[in-house]
C-alpha cells in the first residue's frame, strides 16, 4: 500500500519528519517497508512564471523563444516546444538546478543556437499527470515567482506500508491517518465522508435487485447525469500517480481516488449502456460466459456472482467489470456502484478464475458494509465538483449497514495478566477511543472486576471480536515499548533432548570426526530418479509422495532415498573441481501410504565417498581410495559410536555393484544397504567409482545401547592365539567368524579376521583367513591345556560346517 | 705384588678412559677384568702369600677391581650418550616438509550447527526438544492455527500440496496443537525442522528450516516472551544485544509481534566506525529475527484436551528461521548456497 505523505498529513499531521512518522507507524503495527520520494527535487527551483512574449524560434518551426517573468524583477529567456504556449499565460517553470522526477538536474541549454534558462513544464514532466501535448496553464491568482509547490503537489514522500491481512481498514489513506492519530495523539481531521451532498430514497430511472443477499450484504448506487468525461485536475492525478495508479479520466479517477481514501472499491457504469437500467445481483449459471474489461472471455460457475442487466451479465461482482457497460469518452450518465461482497466468496472466484484485481484483493479481506456508503459519499462530492454532473436525487441502498457492533468487556486484570505490564485503565480508554472504539467504564459486578465495556467500530467488526483482540490494541499502542523482560515461571519444566536425538547427534559426530562433510539435500526430487537408480517396478522406493503443485518437474516428488541427493551434490562438486569427496546426510525421506494416511517419514543416514580418502602427501603419495571397505569403515564408525550391534550380509541392490554390495543388519534387523556404485549409475552422475551406504537411522537406533551396563574387567590375563584356515571362496568371512564364535565356547573372548590370503599354497577357489583369537577366564589364568579343547572344537566345526582346512 | 696391582690399575684406568667406542670399551673390559686378565690371575696367587700379606693384597686387589668396574660403567654411559647424540644427529629430517595429514576433519552443515546451537540455548531455558511430521494435515498446518479459509498462505501459489491432499508444512507451527494434544500443561517445547514454501530467490528457498517455540502455563505473559527471546538473542548474537517487539499479525497469536534484535555488527547504530552504512542491518540498527505472540485463545479450542482452556491457561509461541539466523550470524549473502552443498562452502562452518 503506497500512501503519499502529503495526502496523509492532510488528515493527520503529527508534526514529525518522515522518519518520525515511519517510526511511530512501524512501532504500532503498520510497518513502513520503505519511504520513496515521488516527483521533483530542489523544490525552490520550481516557480510560477508569466509568459511576457513568445516569438518563433529563428531556426526551428516548432519551438518558441519566450521571455518569462519569474517574479522579484527577474526575467529569463526560455525555449519552449509546446504548441499552446502564448503570451500572458501563467505557467510552471523549472529553473536551472531543478531536479526532475527521473533524477536528472536541469541546466542551461542551447536549443538550435538559442539559450534557454529553464523549462516551461507539461504535466508528465512534473510527475503529476500523463499529459505531454501541452504545457500546464495555471489558473489566475498565482503571481509570478510563487513557489510552484504551493499550487501543485509536485513532490511528496510516499510511505510503502505493509498492511496485515486483518486490517483492511488501513488500505485507505484515512484509515492510516486514524492509525497515525492513535499512535501519536495528533488531531485527526473529520472523515472525508462527513458531509453528504446526497439524499436517501429511491432513484428515478435506475433499479437494483439483489437475489443473493447472503453473498452481497449491501449494494449502494447513485446516478449522475449531464456529466462530461475529461481529464482530472493535476492535484488528483498527482495523488493517483504518487499512490501508484495511472490517471485515466475524471470518472474513473474519482472511483480510484475514493477507493484509495476510504479503502473500499467502486465501479462506475455508463447507465445508458445498462440495458433496462436495472441491475440484478445473482449467482452465475455453470458455464455462463462474460467478457471482462481486460478483453478476456471468462467461464463462470454457480458459486460466482454476476451483475446482470436486461442483456445478461455485465460484470463479475467484486472482481471485474464487463466491457459492455464501461465508461466511455462520450458517457454522460453514470451509475456509481459501491457494494459489499463476502470475502471468502470473492477469494474463491478470483482463485478459480485466476483473475485478481485491485478490487478483489480488497474485498477478499472482508470490508465493512458501512464503508460502502462512505466511499459513495466521497465519490459524490468529487463527481459534482469535477465532472459537471448533476446528482439524481436518492440513493439505492440494498442491505444497509452491517449488524450493530459487539460490545466486549476488557478486564484490567486480564490486560496485566496477558502482557505482564499494568496499563492504567484511563490510558486504556484513551487509546481505544483514539481508534474510534466507544468506551464506558464497566459497572462493577459481583466479581468486583475493574474493566471497560468497549464497543467496536464497524470497520473493525471482523478483526476485533474478543477480549484478547482489545488487549492487543492497547498493547500495540502503549505496551510493547514499555514491556519488561521477564522469564516464565517454568513450573516442572526441564529442557530435555530425547535419547534418540542424543544418539543421532553422536552417530553424526562420529562421521564428522572421521572426515566426512555433512550436506543438506533437497526433499524434492525427480520421479525419473527411480529409473536412473534402476529400481525394480515394485521397489518400495518408487512409492513417491507426489506434489500437486511442484515448482518444477525435477522437484515434483519427495525423495524416498538420500542417494539421489548425495549423487547430485557429488556431481556438483566434481563439476567444480573437487574430485575427492566424503559426504553424508542425515535427513528425512518420505514414502507414500495408501488410504489418505500421512506418508511414512524416517530419518535416514547416508554417505558417499569418491576418489581419494585423504589428500596425497610426500609421505603417502598414493592414499587409499573410496571402496566398499572404506564405506564400511565409516558405517561402522557411526554404528559403533552408539553401540549398535551390526553386521552385513551379501545382498543385491539395483544401483550397486552386484559383487560389492550388502545388506546392513542392526541387531539382526535389515536397516539399509552398503556397496560400491554400479558403474552404470556412477556414469549417469559423471562419477568414476564410489562407495556409499544408507540406513534407516530411526530403526537402527532402536538397537543402540544408550546406557551400557558394567561388565567386570577380569583381572586374569587373556591367552592369544592365531589361527589360519583355508575355506572355499564362496564362504564369507562373517560365516567363518560366526562358526568360530559358536564353537569357541565361553572361554573365547574375541575372534577377528586380520589377514586374507589367496594363492597357489591355498589352492584354486580357496581363500585363507587369518584369525586372531583371545581366550579369557574370569577366575584363573588360562594355560595352553585349557584352550586345547575349544581350539579343537573350532577346527572341527570349521571343517564340518565350512569345509575349512587348518593351515600351518 | 701391591705395586704390581697399582701399576695394573693405573694402566687400566688410562686405557679405559681412552676407549673411544662401546666396542673398544668392551675389549678393555675383557682385557683388564676378563677371564684371562692379569689382575684376576693375580688374585688367585693371593692364596700362596703369607697370611699377614694376604689381607692387605686381597683388599688392594678388590679395590682395584671395583674401581675399574665403576670406571667402565661410567665410561660406558658416557660413550652411549655420545653415540646416541651422534646417531640422532645423523638421523635428521627436513622439518620444513609438510606434515603427514592426519584423518581429515569433517564438518557439520552450517544449518545443523545453528540448529543445535538453538536447541542448546532453549534447553538451557527449560524447553524440551520435539519433532514433527514434515508432510502435514491441512488441519494442523492451517485450520487449527486459526487461518481463515481465505488466507493467502493456503493458496497453491504459496503452499505445496500433495496429490493425497496433504501439505508440506509451511512452518513448524503445526506442532503447537500436536504438542498440546500429546502433553498436558505446563508445556515448554521447541520444535526445529524442515519447512516448505513455494518461493525462490536469494533469501527464500522452497525448503528451509524453522524452530518453533511454545510455552503454555497458567500465567505466561508477553513480558515472559520478551525475556525468553532477549536471553536467547544474547546467547546467539552476543551479550550486549537488545530486542524490541513490534506489533504484527499472525492468525494464531494475539497479541502478535515481530521481534527485532539490535544489530550485532554495528551495535544498533546503523553505522560502522568508518562512517559506512552497516551492511548487515542496512542502516536500520535492528534485524528482524522472528514472529511471535501470545497463543490466540482460538488455538486452544482446537486442542483435543480440555485442560487447554483459554480462560485457564495462557502462553506464548514463536517461530524463527534457523537458516536466516545462520546467514545473519555468519554473513552468508545467498540462502541458496546453503543447499548447493559445495565443499568449499561447507568447510567454512561447523
Amino acid at each position: 500500500m503506497r500512501v503519499p505523505l502529503e495526502w496523509l498529513l492532510e488528515h493527520c499531521d503529527p508534526g514529525l519528519d518522515p522518519a518520525g512518522i515511519e517510526e511511530r507507524l512501524t512501532m504500532t503495527g503498520t510497518k513502513v517497508e520503505a519511504v520513496h520520494h515521488h516527483g521533483v527535487g530542489a523544490l525552490e527551483r520550481f516557480v510560477v512564471g508569466r509568459v511576457l512574449d513568445a516569438q518563433r524560434h529563428p531556426g526551428a518551426e516548432r519551438l518558441s523563444v519566450c521571455r518569462v517573468d519569474l517574479g522579484n524583477g527577474e526575467t529569463e529567456q526560455i525555449v519552449c516546444g509546446a504548441p499552446n504556449v502564448a503570451a500572458g499565460q501563467l505557467v510552471a517553470v523549472a529553473r536551472p538546478g531543478a531536479v526532475m522526477p527521473d533524477g536528472t538536474t536541469l541546466g542551461t541549454a542551447r536549443l538550435r543556437g538559442v539559450e534557454s534558462h529553464g523549462m516551461i513544464l507539461a504535466e508528465d514532466e512534473l510527475g503529476i499527470g500523463t499529459e505531454h501535448a501541452g504545457i500546464i496553464v495555471l489558473d489566475g491568482g498565482a503571481e509570478p515567482g510563487r513557489p510552484l509547490a504551493d499550487l501543485l503537489p509536485i513532490a511528496t514522500e510516499v510511505l510503502e506500508l505493509e498492511v496485515t491481512p486483518n486490517r483492511p481498514d488501513c488500505l485507505g489513506v484515512y484509515g492510516v491517518a486514524r492509525e497515525l492519530h492513535a499512535a501519536t495523539g495528533a488531531p485527526l481531521g473529520p472523515p472525508p465522508w462527513a458531509e453528504d451532498p446526497g439524499t436517501p430514497g429511491a432513484v428515478a430511472g435506475a433499479e437494483v435487485v439483489v437475489e443473493a443477499p447472503d453473498l452481497c450484504p449491501r449494494f449502494t448506487a447513485r446516478v449522475f447525469e449531464d456529466l462530461t468525461i475529461g481529464p482530472s485536475p493535476p492535484w488528483l492525478k498527482a495523488r493517483l500517480l504518487a499512490a501508484g495508479l495511472r490517471p485515466i479520466s475524471n470518472v474513473v479517477d474519482i472511483t480510484n481516488y475514493a477507493m484509495l481514501l476510504v479503502g473500499h472499491p467502486l465501479h462506475a457504469f455508463d447507465l445508458d449502456r445498462v440495458a433496462g437500467r436495472r441491475l440484478v445481483v445473482r449467482r452465475a449459471r455453470d458455464g455462463e460466459q462474460i467478457e471482462t474489461l481486460d478483453g478476456q472471455v471468462r467461464t463462470l460457475d454457480g458459486e460466482m456472482l454476476v451483475i446482470d442487466d436486461a442483456d445478461g451479465p455485465t460484470s463479475i461482482a467484486g472482481v471485474m467489470g464487463g466491457a459492455r457497460s464501461e465508461v466511455h469518452a462520450d458517457t454522460t450518465r453514470v451509475l456509481m456502484e459501491v457494494a459489499s461482497w463476502v470475502g471468502p466468496n470473492i477469494h474463491r472466484t478470483s482463485q478459480v478464475l485466476g483473475l485478481r484485481s485491485e478490487a478483489s484483493a480488497r474485498f477478499e479481506k472482508g470490508l465493512a458494509p458501512e464503508q460502502a456508503l462512505e466511499a459513495q459519499v466521497v465519490a459524490t462530492r468529487l463527481m459534482l465538483e469535477l465532472t459537471g454532473a448533476r446528482l439524481v436525487p436518492g440513493t439505492i441502498d440494498v442491505g444497509g449497514p452491517g449488524p450493530p457492533p459487539a460490545t466486549i468487556r476488557l478486564r484490567s486484570a486480564k490486560v496485566e495478566g496477558v502482557l505482564g505490564l499494568a496499563i492504567p485503565i484511563a490510558r486504556q480508554a484513551e487509546l481505544l477511543r483514539r481508534l474510534e472504539f466507544s468506551v464506558t467504564v464497566a459497572p462493577r459486578g459481583e466479581a468486583e472486576e475493574v474493566g471497560l465495556d468497549v464497543a467496536v467500530p464497524p470497520f473493525r467488526r471482523n478483526d476485533v471480536t474478543r477480549e484478547a483482540d482489545l488487549i492487543e490494541e492497547v498493547a500495540r499502542l502503549d505496551g510493547l515499548e514499555k514491556l519488561p523482560a521477564t522469564l516464565p515461571p517454568r513450573r516442572g519444566a526441564a529442557g530435555r533432548l530425547s535419547t534418540e536425538r542424543t544418539l543421532r547427534r553422536r552417530a553424526v559426530d562420529a562421521l564428522v570426526g572421521r572426515g566426512l562433510f555433512e550436506i543438506i539435500g533437497w526433499s524434492f526430487t525427480a520421479p525419473a530418479l527411480a529409473d536412473r537408480l534402476r529400481l525394480d517396478p515394485d521397489d518400495p522406493r518408487r512409492a513417491f509422495v507426489v506434489l500437486e503443485n511442484p515448482m518444477s518437474e525435477d522437484g515434483s516428488v519427495l525423495r524416498t532415498t538420500l542417494l539421489g541427493s548425495l549423487l547430485d551434490v557429488a556431481r556438483l562438486n566434481q563439476a567444480r573441481e573437487a574430485a575427492d569427496l566424503r559426504l553424508f546426510e542425515c535427513g528425512t525421506v518420505y514414502r507414500a501410504r495408501d488410504g489418505g494416511a500421512l506418508p511414512h517419514e524416517h530419518r535416514s543416514l547416508g554417505a558417499i565417498l569418491t576418489g581419494r580418502l585423504q589428500p596425497p602427501s610426500w609421505g603417502t603419495p598414493e592414499p587409499p581410495r573410496a571402496s566398499f571397505f572404506a564405506a564400511k569403515g565409516f558405517l561402522g564408525a557411526a554404528l559403533d559410536a552408539v553401540r549398535i550391534p551390526w553386521a552385513v550380509e551379501p545382498a543385491v541392490e539395483p544401483f550397486l555393484h552386484p559383487g560389492r554390495s550388502a545388506r546392513v543388519l542392526a541387531g539382526g534387523e535389515p536397516v539399509g544397504w552398503i556397496g560400491e556404485l554400479h558403474p552404470l549409475v556412477a556414469r549417469a552422475w559423471d562419477l568414476a567409482d564410489a562407495g556409499a551406504f544408507e540406513i534407516d537411522l530411526d530403526r537402527a537406533l532402536g538397537h543402540a545401547t544408550a546406557v551400557p551396563q558394567f561388565e567386570d574387567i577380569a583381572s586374569f590375563p587373556a591367552l592369544h592365539m592365531d589361527l589360519a584356515v583355508a575355506v572355499p571362496e564362496s564362504v564369507p568371512a562373517a560365516a567363518v567368524v560366526d562358526v568360530v564364535r559358536r564353537a569357541g565356547g565361553e572361554l573365547l573372548e574375541t575372534a577377528r579376521v586380520f589377514d586374507v590370503f589367496r594363492g597357489a599354497q591355498v589352492g584354486e577357489g580357496r581363500v585363507s583367513l587369518a584369525l586372531a583369537l583371545s581366550f579369557r577366564a574370569p577366575d584363573r589364568t588360562l594355560t595352553d591345556e585349557d584352550v586345547t579343547p575349544p581350539r579343537e572344537r573350532i577346527v572341527a566345526a570349521l571343517a564340518d560346517e565350512l569345509g575349512g582346512e587348518l593351515r600351518a | 705384588m701391591i705395586d704390581r696391582i697399582d701399576a695394573l690399575r693405573s694402566e687400566a684406568e688410562a686405557a679405559i678412559g681412552a676407549a673411544g667406542s662401546s666396542q673398544a670399551l668392551e675389549a678393555e673390559r675383557v682385557r683388564w677384568l676378563g677371564r684371562k686378565a692379569e689382575l684376576r690371575n693375580l688374585l688367585r696367587g693371593v692364596a700362596q702369600l703369607e697370611p699377614a700379606q694376604r689381607a692387605s693384597v686381597g683388599r688392594v686387589a678388590n679395590e682395584a677391581r671395583q674401581a675399574l668396574e665403576a670406571l667402565i660403567a661410567a665410561r660406558a654411559q658416557e660413550l652411549e650418550a655420545a653415540e646416541l647424540d651422534a646417531r640422532l644427529a645423523a638421523d635428521r629430517v627436513d622439518v620444513t616438509l609438510p606434515g603427514e595429514p592426519p584423518q581429515t576433519v569433517g564438518r557439520l552443515h552450517l544449518v545443523t550447527q545453528t540448529w543445535r546451537e538453538l536447541e542448546e540455548v532453549f534447553r538451557g531455558l527449560g524447553f524440551t526438544v520435539l519433532e514433527g511430521p514434515e508432510v502435514e494435515l491441512v488441519h494442523y498446518n492451517f485450520d487449527a492455527l486459526n487461518f481463515l479459509p481465505t488466507h493467502p498462505s493456503r493458496s497453491q501459489m504459496e503452499t505445496f500440496y500433495t496429490t493425497a491432499g496433504h501439505v508440506l508444512r509451511v512452518h513448524t507451527s503445526p506442532m503447537q496443537v500436536r504438542a498440546m494434544e500429546a502433553h498436558p500443561p505446563p508445556l515448554y517445547v521447541v520444535i526445529p525442522g524442515r519447512t516448505f514454501r513455494r518461493d525462490s530467490d536469494a533469501t527464500h528457498t522452497p525448503m528451509f528450516h524453522q524452530l518453533e517455540g511454545l510455552a503454555v502455563d497458567e500465567d505466561i505473559t508477553l513480558a515472559d516472551l520478551k525475556g525468553t527471546l532477549l536471553e536467547s538473542a544474547r546467547q546467539v548474537f552476543g551479550a550486549d544485544r537488545d530486542v524490541r517487539l513490534r506489533p504484527h499479525f499472525f492468525p494464531f497469536t494475539e497479541p502478535s509481534v515481530e521481534v527485532d534484535v539490535s544489530c550485532f555488527r554495528c551495535g544498533g547504530t546503523g553505522w560502522l566506525p568508518d562512517g559506512a552504512r552497516c551492511p548487515v542491518c542496512k542502516g536500520e540498527g535492528w534485524l528482524e529475527i522472528l514472529g511471535a505472540g501470545e497463543v490466540d485463545p482460538n488455538v486452544y479450542d482446537f486442542v483435543d484436551d480440555p485442560r487447554y482452556d483459554g480462560e485457564k491457561v495462557q502462553g506464548f509461541a514463536w517461530g524463527m528461521g534457523i537458516d536466516r539466523i545462520a546467514m545473519l550470524k555468519h554473513g552468508v549473502t545467498d540462502l541458496r548456497l546453503l543447499f548447493d552443498n559445495e565443499v568449499r562452502f561447507l568447510e567454512q562452518f561447523g
